[in-house]
């Protein structure tokens, strides 16, 4: 049984686009320009969701963005589903469907709704008290308690819609596009200042839009028409930008905000495709104008979340907006005269009001009397003690309030109603506000916060600054906006307002009942159960903090953030607690204002670009060549190339025999290469390098060690003389930004006397690394004219030459001990250098190899790994590389630490190398090392770093950091792992070729 | 996040600058003549003030320009900004 409840057209509502979605299932009608709710409400459907905690049937609440209740999963089970959408704020489409949450099987039956009637056992922190004991049970707990959480259901598959950043510059943002965002907006943009106004809305006007109440005049019109015209105006002023369906989420720091802009969610399926759904504007703005208007709140008494149970304000908004009536019994419970703007928009449209219940004693406003008037009953000093009505009102009971205000007495009298509209006062939207940094003060009168001290370049305008009458709106607009935009005269000057000047209100945060506080069911927190029970109880427990109180009872913790009720919750602690609410302050807000969608904030950085990778120029015959890769840092490098279904194990034993036994090829290109010159370059590498660098001869190459200002190893690389002032240095393929940065840090501001300069020219050169002991031949063969005798073109030497028109530097430089040569061309010739190096190797077998057997080479010779054999705390001396450390040098950077107490002790982690007595067995790197097995608690000696099995020495390898290994050589360790205990034996790490005759090999 | 003045680009999002830890101290010319905790005092020891502190910040995504900024902690105002080299502004 459907009941048609829309009563009049309405402007906003097109009734000749009928518009047909699915809401459980079920099929209904509404219009073009209908929200989910106020098509549901249209139909009469109030129950539309389960509570968190409880599962008590709940019904459309609000009109906006701050619903707690009306949350649904839209479009479900399709790719484009989406959880916790706020009904009221949905434009419905053809084809929409949309279901309830927190519910099984149905909102109409739901198994949850049990917790209902055990809610006795469910008091705040029920989980932290239950689920503490025994301990052990806690990956128990957590298997249900994961069941039975959570609203909506995440979608499965992938998100189809394109999502897009755009950044926003602006003189003037206005926030808000009600009376006071529309006339802010105007006059901002009318005096040359380039302005965005926008609106969460579809519509622009805010409440005043369907303020048809004629107690209120602007110019002689009613509101609505009067801001109608205004509007119209405001589309043709030049530097305007309007965005609707545009929220802001964020209000950060120096004027920088973030915000929502909707494109296509009102859309049918098939016009979503192809288009950006959710564009996130990234709004840097001069000045901020907050006009973000107030929310009004509800009244805290026994059962006040039963379907049918709404604000006063949503009453009348889908009354006068949508053309809807909530309920065909109407009744209003309000402590000031708000809810009878509402009744009197309901009078006036033909629908039935039963009774007002008013907390105050009287009230002689025009609106009241005029209340009066027309017949409506009204209840003074009257509150409601219960509710009636499972998944929709019945009734109210009431009774009479104490004068106090802390009981009621005598009889209780029951009034029939399907609809009741409460009007608890306004609170300030000051979210964003706050955001912003700046702080709130307690208006006593008012009972709000409202803005106080603003740290950026903002002002808030209308009832988000406390003023709710149109008149005190007006009034204080214009002087703000003279005092802002620094400007005489504005539109504001002449209008003329008349308004009903009496705003009497009576302040209870939680109404009596005539059952104890215990017995009763006031929700503070709609969406996550919690009532004015649980606070009392927080209290009674010790909790004083707003923000520990938060968190024990869940107040504010839901996806609506506690708009609706966290006044309540601080009032009803600052009445228990006896402080005051200026005292106790607010708990923090937090963005986003409503919730964004993941899609939103990751933009376009999806897919491909979620994380960008460098390549080589080799790249491309890498992945024709059937390599695997592997990340280092954001490079993708080549680990290894398997052939005829090679395992990573076989496939880097043949590379490392044929690098060793005829010729390897290398793609060393991710290196870092940082071009230094200038008149004191020498000087420079002097400081930052540990060795000397000023004696080295053009056309020589050095191995250089850099290290920190504590003395520990950062980075190593090759730096070659290219000239009297020019130098080409390397660095490892992960440290280069960071190399380069701590460079130009020392040169910019300890050393900036010395001429030198620094360019990073890491991806302007490619670079093959040859090797092996027929490495010359093949050189030989694409250059025939390089004298590469060893007088000529000895080991750590620079030549520069062509192969044919290509210029290329060569560096006979060595990583794996073998006689090698680096080759650097410029990065587009890269891939012709590879296939030249590969055609004229064919005869010798070359043989590409990728890091994993550059790496199992290198370590075969002892040489370290930046952050593979270092860790940060390793110094020169720890690696055994005294060698390295220039002890004429009068300074560099990290010598002095190499002194300090701590480097110089004897028992410091050093590098050393193991063999395991089995040569068959090969270390886990990571493993740790001890020297007594039946020791508790046993004592760590150091790591493995870095382990291999070698295929040229035919037995396992491991380089590792133990305590005074130096003094350990021939010592028989173990390495205790899960099953077994290794037999290990330190030894030197130069494991092969410890004369290093293979290099002029 | 701020809005920084770069004394080389002029204002740019704070996404392209990367913080450098306490400004105004000088590299001892002659470490080799400190004693361990002199060194220590220069090596390790920096202030971490709630309120206004002397920084140092580098336009890394720009010019990568090291520059010195003075930066209220507790609200990032940007108090001043000035080059290396500068004498920091008087309090």
């Amino acid at each position: 049984m459907t009941k048609n409840l829309r009563v009049k057209s309405s402007q906003y509502i097109d009734e000749t686009n009928r518009i047909s979605f699915k809401f459980n299932g079920k099929t209904y009608h509404g219009f073009k320009g209908d929200t989910l709710a106020s098509a549901l409400l249209a139909n009469d459907v109030h129950l539309v969701g389960r509570s968190f905690k409880y599962h008590r049937p709940r019904g459309i609440m609000t009109s906006g963005s701050e619903e707690p209740n009306a949350i649904v999963q839209i479009n479900p089970g399709t790719n484009r589903t989406e959880p916790n959408v706020r009904a009221t704020e949905v434009e419905i489409y053809e084809g929409l469907e949309a279901s309830s949450q927190n519910c099984w099987p149905s909102v109409e039956f739901d198994i949850g709704g049990i917790n209902n009637f055990l809610s006795p056992f469910f008091p705040a922190g029920f989980y932290y008290k239950t689920f503490m004991w025994p301990a052990s049970f806690w990956e128990k707990y957590e298997f249900f308690i994961r069941h039975s959480a959570g609203l909506g259901k995440s979608p499965i598959s992938s998100d189809p819609d394109i999502y897009d950043h755009q950044n926003v510059h602006c003189d003037v943002l206005v926030v808000g596009a009600g009376i006071s965002g529309i006339l802010a907006a105007k006059n901002a943009a009318k005096n040359n200042f380039k302005t965005l106004l926008v609106d969460e809305k579809n519509e622009l006007g805010g409440s005043t839009i369907y303020e048809n109440n004629e107690l209120s005049k602007i110019d002689n019109k009613i509101p609505s028409e009067w801001l109608k015209k205004e509007i119209e105006e405001l589309k043709v002023i030049k530097n305007l930008e309007i965005k609707s369906r545009t929220s802001v989420a964020a209000y950060h720091q120096y004027n920088y905000l973030l915000a929502r802009e909707n494109l296509t969610d009102h859309l049918e399926t098939k016009d979503k495709i192809n288009k950006i759904r959710q564009r996130l504007l990234k709004i840097r703005a001069k000045k901020v104008i907050l006009a973000t208007g107030a929310l009004e709140r509800p009244l805290i008494f026994n059962n006040n979340d039963r379907p049918g149970i709404m604000l006063s304000s949503a009453v009348k908004k889908y009354s006068e907006f949508y053309g809807v009536a909530c309920g065909s019994k109407n009744v209003f419970f309000t402590n000031n005269d708000s809810a009878y703007e509402s009744a009197l928009s309901l009078y006036n449209k033909g629908i039935n009001v039963e009774a007002i219940i008013d907390i105050r004693e009287q009230s002689e406003s025009k609106i009241v009397k005029k209340v009066n008037k027309v017949g409506i009953k009204i209840y003074w000093s009257h509150s409601i003690v219960d509710t009636a009505g499972y998944k929709r009102l019945n009734s109210v009971s009431i009774m009479k309030l104490s004068n106090d205000g802390t009981s009621v007495i005598g009889n209780k009298i029951s009034i029939s109603c399907d609809c009741l509209g409460v009007a608890g006062g306004w609170t300030p939207a000051v979210h964003l506000y706050t955001q912003s940094g700046s702080k709130l003060n307690f208006d006593e009168e008012k009972k709000a916060f409202i803005p106080n001290k603003n740290t950026s370049e903002q002002i808030s305008v209308g009832s988000c600054s406390g003023d709710f009458k149109i008149n005190e709106i007006i009034k204080n607009l214009n002087q703000k906006l003279k005092d802002t935009l620094n400007i005489k005269q504005t539109d504001l000057d002449n209008i003329k307002v008349e308004v009903d000047q009496e705003n009497s209100k009576r302040n209870i945060w939680l109404l009596p009942s005539d059952k104890p506080v215990g017995k009763t069911k006031p929700f503070v927190d709609y969406q996550n159960d919690a009532t004015a029970k649980d606070i009392k109880l927080a209290l009674r427990e010790g909790f004083r903090s707003i923000e520990h109180v938060k968190r024990y009872t869940t107040t504010g913790m839901g996806t609506d953030q506690g708009k609706l009720g966290n006044m309540h919750a601080l009032g009803i602690i600052a009445d228990t607690a006896g402080v005051k609410m200026g005292e106790l302050g607010t708990t923090t807000f937090r963005p986003p204002y409503t919730p964004l969608t993941f899609g939103t904030i990751v933009g376009r950085n999806v897919k491909k670009f979620f994380d960008i990778f460098r390549r080589t120029p080799m790249n491309d015959w890498h992945v024709e060549n059937k390599a695997e890769f592997e990340n280092v840092g954001q490079w993708k490098r080549a680990w290894y190339y398997p052939i005829n279904g090679e395992k990573m194990h076989q496939a880097v034993q043949r590379e490392s025999k044929a690098a060793r036994e005829s010729a390897g090829i290398l793609d060393a290109s991710t290196l870092g290469k940082i071009d230094i010159q200038g008149s004191d370059a020498s000087e420079f590498l002097n400081r930052v390098y540990t060795n000397a660098w000023s004696k080295l001869a053009v056309g020589k190459c050095r191995y250089g060690l850099m290290l920190n200002e504590d003395g520990m190893v950062y980075d190593d690389g090759v730096t070659t003389r290219l000239d009297e002032n020019h130098y080409i240095m390397t660095t490892t393929t992960g440290g280069a930004a960071n190399v380069l940065g701590k460079l130009e840090d020392y040169l910019q501001t300890e050393w900036p006397e010395l001429d030198v300069y620094l360019t990073s020219v890491t991806d302007h050169y490619a670079t093959a690394s040859l090797c092996g002991p027929n490495s010359k031949k093949i050189l030989k063969k694409i250059i025939p004219g390089l004298d590469l005798s060893d007088k000529n073109f000895p080991h750590m030497s620079f030549k520069e030459a062509n192969i044919e028109n290509i210029q290329c530097r060569i560096m006979r430089i060595s990583f794996t001990g073998e006689h090698s040569y680096e080759i650097n061309v410029q990065a587009s010739y890269g891939k012709d250098l590879w296939e030249k190096c590969m055609e004229a190797g064919k005869e010798f077998n070359i043989t590409p190899y990728g890091t994993e057997t550059m790496h199992l080479l290198r370590a075969e010779k002892g040489f370290i790994i930046v952050g593979q054999d270092t860790d940060g705390t390793m110094t020169p001396i720890d690696l055994q590389m005294d060698w390295i450390v220039s002890k004429k040098k009068y300074d560099f950077i990290g010598k002095r630490s190499l002194y300090r107490s701590d480097t110089m002790r004897e028992d410091r982690k050093q590098l050393v190398g193991l063999l395991t007595d089995d040569p068959n067995t090969v270390l886990e790197e990571g493993a740790q090392i001890v020297s007594e097995l039946d020791q508790s608690p046993v004592e760590m000696l150091g790591h493995v770093t870095s382990s291999y099995f070698s295929p040229n020495l035919n037995k396992s390898i491991a380089l590792a950091v133990i305590r005074s290994g130096k003094d350990m050589m021939g010592k028989k360790l173990f390495v205790p792992m899960e099953n077994k205990n290794i037999n290990v034996t330190v030894s030197n790490p130069v494991f092969y070729d410890e004369k290093n005759e293979r290099l002029n090999a | 996040m701020f809005l920084i003045n770069c004394p080389y680009c002029g204002e740019r999002d704070q996404q392209e600058f990367k913080a450098g830890g306490e400004a105004h101290i000088e590299r001892p010319k002659q470490p080799t003549e400190l004693s361990d905790d002199q060194w220590a005092e220069y090596l390790f020891m920096r202030k971490n003030i709630k309120g206004v502190q002397f920084e140092r910040w580098v336009h890394a995504h720009g010019c990568r320009k090291w520059f010195n900024m003075v930066r209220d902690t507790s609200n990032d105002e940007i108090k001043a900004i000035y080059k290396m080299g500068e004498k920091p502004p008087s309090q």
